[in-house]
């Protein structure tokens, strides 16, 4: 089983970036994406995105679990909005270019295909940022950064937390489900959805009691160490910026530019390839 | 004055939640440089005087204070929570619970970001203490990746970080085996010889704190203090017998030999203990009257394991290489060695919930391992160390019933089979009671009647009395023992050393994946290799046996064990 967020340690350009920096430029770099529908620009996204994995020394078995995540719900996130507006394409791009002959409701359009063609770029050019992100930011180092640009450490410190503790709960569900097997609860693919619903709520059970537990006790050992002493408080992890941080900022602000000129450009969102 | 850093007046505590006052009329007083032991029965307060001493009363926890409690001078009513973290450094019980940075290094350092300190200074105080804890080469490390002696360490370096007056250490031994909690006790003693701070240990297991001398030993039972003295003092008195507090084995020997206990023998400490010759005699006397070879019959085979291999997938680590062993019908044995040696990996793969590489597991003759899971468990039942793991259901009846109900049992069945699993296991009377009125150990009785109610031909429960006082110690384990006369082969996952002495027939020793020794407690505790490489203990009983002039100590711990379990436990 993977991990579902998981910092993996490595000596990398990327890893090196302080976590302020990184936070930065996928907030700009989201941005840029979700902007814009122009294809020229989500494929360069894209591949850029894509580029950036041997840079921070990850690879895909790294990243696999949440890659089938994503793929699934992509493939089925496709599939529903070509069922439910089948001409959404035909609206956007304002001409109807039926393909192979058919027409209808349900009939392919060249403008529905090339919309939900930049509807999956979409998607290329921002998960794999996302999974970089995690990936390369240490989840203290990325609670200094949050508190950097001004959230309050309280706040910065429980997500930092409750990164940390994901692991954690994995392997205890995984203890606890193979408990509750032996007494009968069937999680296999035999039992019923409805049965599996119920089996899974005997788990989470015992699992939310014992997570309970160790809250008081992490809170305790917390107050006691002076946390919550001062209005602010200083980070081991907390890195200076270096000139590939401004670096990356300023390439990831370009990107947001170039998309905000190009939506200007173009009139709307949309590359309309159909109309000349 | 400014040498008292602690110092109770006439405290009395009541939670807010609770009928009765947790503590009455508690006088204490500690200064610098003392090292003190609270020893006690759970529930007795000794937790309570902690959090008042710490601050997390009334900080954390709400409640009504009478009476006065100074620190360093100043009522700790008046001063903040921060205020007296500055003087009291406490390590708290569970040490992989309060782990708070993602690094070893950030953990040391919380304290000091909290603090304000320029990263700097805080980095060169965190090499400081990682080169005297000696912890410099895992800095970068998560603390889960660490040993549980480093991971101490760290607990400890957490609060040395600030300089404090007073550390104080809560269960320190309750999650450690023998041999990390042997080197637990000298890094105290070391911390306090090297900061000359005070230490306060609260800890029931007072032979293992022994192992470096206290000062002082105050007792408490039912929100009092009991007694506030010497150690030896206390040793030769019957007050830990009379507050359900283990006294240490070697004590408990010499008791059977009819030595008499007192304070010029300086029963506290093993190596200094002064026998005259006379004493000395009566315990060869002892050994003698007590030494018989008993034939140990071998039982049908109940469970059989041959050439088994599991290797861990997500790390690729062979945690099982070769297994061979056999258990025999109605056996009550124990499992030990340390963490990661494979003991809990073989149990998993005995019930189902791993799958093994390679090799044969047959139950009762036949091949367990076309067995599902859900179908081996009514064979062979697991019982997991934390109860809180286990329990699903609000009420005792349902969870005992949950496994029958799961397999489709007709509920007129039901009824009649978990009535009597509840009335084996002493719950009958609580059987609509909500679980979580119950305690600890009546939980931990919970889910051991939830397997029982499958009728398992036999059980494995991974550490079955972790964390107990030696009052819920003897009551889960004569529970369990009186299962086994009922014929159920009872297999525990263990580190106490009691444990095995009194109720294990015999050991089986796990070693990086292997098994190492296959043998009688006795043979297993006086063997310094086989302890040393399962992390545990040699026994007192040997050194005693050896300081006395008898030659066979094997002999003499087995001897004692027979003699324990037909004159006194029997009694019980």
């Amino acid at each position: 089983m993977n991990n579902l967020f998981n910092y993996i340690e490595k000596e990398s350009p990327i890893h090196g970036l302080t976590g302020a920096t990184k936070l930065v430029c996928l907030l700009l770099w989201s941005l840029a994406a979700m902007t814009t529908y122009d294809t020229r620009l989500l494929v360069v996204l894209a591949i850029f995105g894509i580029a950036l994995f041997p840079v921070g020394k990850i690879g895909v078995k790294d990243i696999s679990f949440m890659l089938w995540f994503t793929l699934v719900f992509l493939v089925l996130n496709t599939v529903l909005v070509y069922l439910f507006s089948p001409h959404h394409g035909t609206e956007i791009y304002g001409t109807c270019t039926y393909l192979f002959g058919l027409s209808g409701h349900f009939a392919p359009t060249a403008e529905q295909l090339f919309f939900q063609l930049n509807y999956i770029l979409k998607y290329f050019a921002t998960i794999p940022f996302v999974l970089l992100f995690v990936c390369t930011t240490n989840p203290s180092e990325f609670a200094a950064s949050l508190n950097k640009i001004g959230v309050s450490y309280s706040v910065s410190y429980s997500v930092a937390l409750a990164l940390r503790y994901i692991p954690d709960i994995q392997k205890q569900y995984h203890e606890i489900s193979q408990a509750s097997q032996a007494r009968g609860v069937e999680l296999s693919k035999k039992a019923s959805l409805m049965k599996r619903l119920k089996s899974a709520s005997a788990i989470l059970v015992p699992l939310i009691l014992s997570s309970m537990d160790r809250i008081e006790i992490i809170s305790n050992a917390m107050e006691l160490r002076c946390f919550g002493k001062n209005k602010k408080r200083t980070w081991y992890m907390a890195q200076k910026f270096k000139p590939l941080d401004y670096i990356s900022i300023v390439v990831c602000a370009l990107l947001l530019v170039v998309s905000l000129t190009l939506t200007y450009i173009n009139g709307s969102r949309f590359y309309n390839p159909f109309i000349r | 004055m400014s040498k008292t850093i602690i110092e109770f007046k006439e405290l009395g505590f009541q939670y807010r939640a609770q009928a009765n006052p947790t503590l009455y009329n508690i006088n204490l007083k500690i200064e610098k440089g003392e090292k003190i032991l609270i020893a006690g029965p759970s529930g007795c307060g000794k937790s309570t005087m902690a959090s008042l001493i710490n601050g997390l009363i009334p900080f954390s926890y709400k409640g009504t204070i009478t009476g006065s409690l100074l620190i360093k001078g100043t009522e700790s009513r008046k001063m903040s929570l921060f205020d007296i973290s500055h003087i009291v450094g406490t390590v708290l019980q569970d040490s992989d619970a309060q782990f708070v940075g993602m690094t070893v290094a950030e953990d040391l350092a919380f304290a000091l970001e909290n603090d304000c300190i320029p990263q700097d200074r805080m980095k060169s105080r965190i090499h400081e203490i990682a080169d005297i804890l000696k912890l410099s080469t895992v800095l970068r490390h998560a603390p889960s990746e660490l040993s549980g002696g480093q991971k101490q360490r760290v607990s400890v370096g957490g609060v040395m970080a600030s300089d404090v007056d007073l550390f104080l250490f809560d269960e320190p031994l309750a999650n450690l085996d023998p041999k990390t909690g042997k080197q637990a006790i000298e890094l105290i003693d070391d911390l306090q010889k090297r900061t000359g701070a005070a230490v306060i240990i609260i800890e029931h297991r007072i032979e293992d704190v022994l192992h470096r001398p206290v000062d002082r030993i105050v007792l408490m039972n039912e929100g009092r203090i009991v007694s506030d003295t010497s150690p030896d003092e206390l040793l030769s008195s019957k007050m830990l017998s009379e507050c359900g507090v283990r006294e240490p084995l070697y004590l408990t020997a010499l008791k059977y030999a009819g030595v008499e206990i007192d304070p010029a023998i300086h029963p506290s400490s093993l190596e200094n203990l002064a026998l005259c010759d006379q004493h000395k005699e009566k315990v060869r006397h002892f050994f003698i009257d007590n030494h018989e070879s008993r034939d140990k019959s071998s039982p049908e085979k109940l469970l059989e394991v041959r050439d088994l291999s599991f290797t861990y997938e997500k790390t690729n680590q062979k945690t099982l290489n070769d297994i061979s062993v056999s258990i025999g019908k109605g056996e009550m044995i124990a499992i030990v060695g340390t963490n990661g040696a494979g003991k809990s990996t073989f149990s998993k793969v005995i019930c189902g919930m791993e799958t093994e590489d390679s090799g044969q597991i047959l139950f009762d003759g036949s091949d367990f391992s076309a067995l599902s899971i859900k179908e081996r468990a009514e064979h062979v039942g697991y019982v997991m160390q934390n109860p809180n793991q286990m329990i699903s259901n609000v009420m005792i009846f349902d969870e005992v019933a949950m496994g029958l109900r799961l397999r489709g049992v007709p509920e007129d069945e039901v009824k009649p089979r978990v009535e009597k699993a509840l009335e084996i296991c002493g719950l009958y009377k609580m059987r609509n009671w909500p679980i979580s009125a119950l305690s600890y150990g009546q939980k931990k009785r919970v889910t051991i009647c939830s397997i029982l109610v499958l009728e398992p031909e036999m059980m494995i429960l991974d550490e079955p009395t972790a964390g107990q006082d030696y009052r819920n110690y003897t009551r889960i384990m004569e529970f369990l023992k009186s299962l086994n006369e009922r014929g159920i082969t009872i297999v525990m996952i263990t580190h106490d050393m009691h444990l095995m002495l009194e109720y294990a027939d015999r050991s089986i020793v796990f070693s990086d994946g292997r098994i190492i020794a296959d043998m009688s407690c006795a043979e297993v505790l006086t063997n310094k290799d086989i302890v040393d490489r399962a992390s545990l203990k040699e026994t007192s009983l040997y050194h005693l046996a050896g300081s006395c002039g008898i030659s066979d100590g094997t002999g003499f711990v087995q001897s004692f064990i027979y003699y324990e379990r037909d004159n006194v436990r029997r009694h019980e």
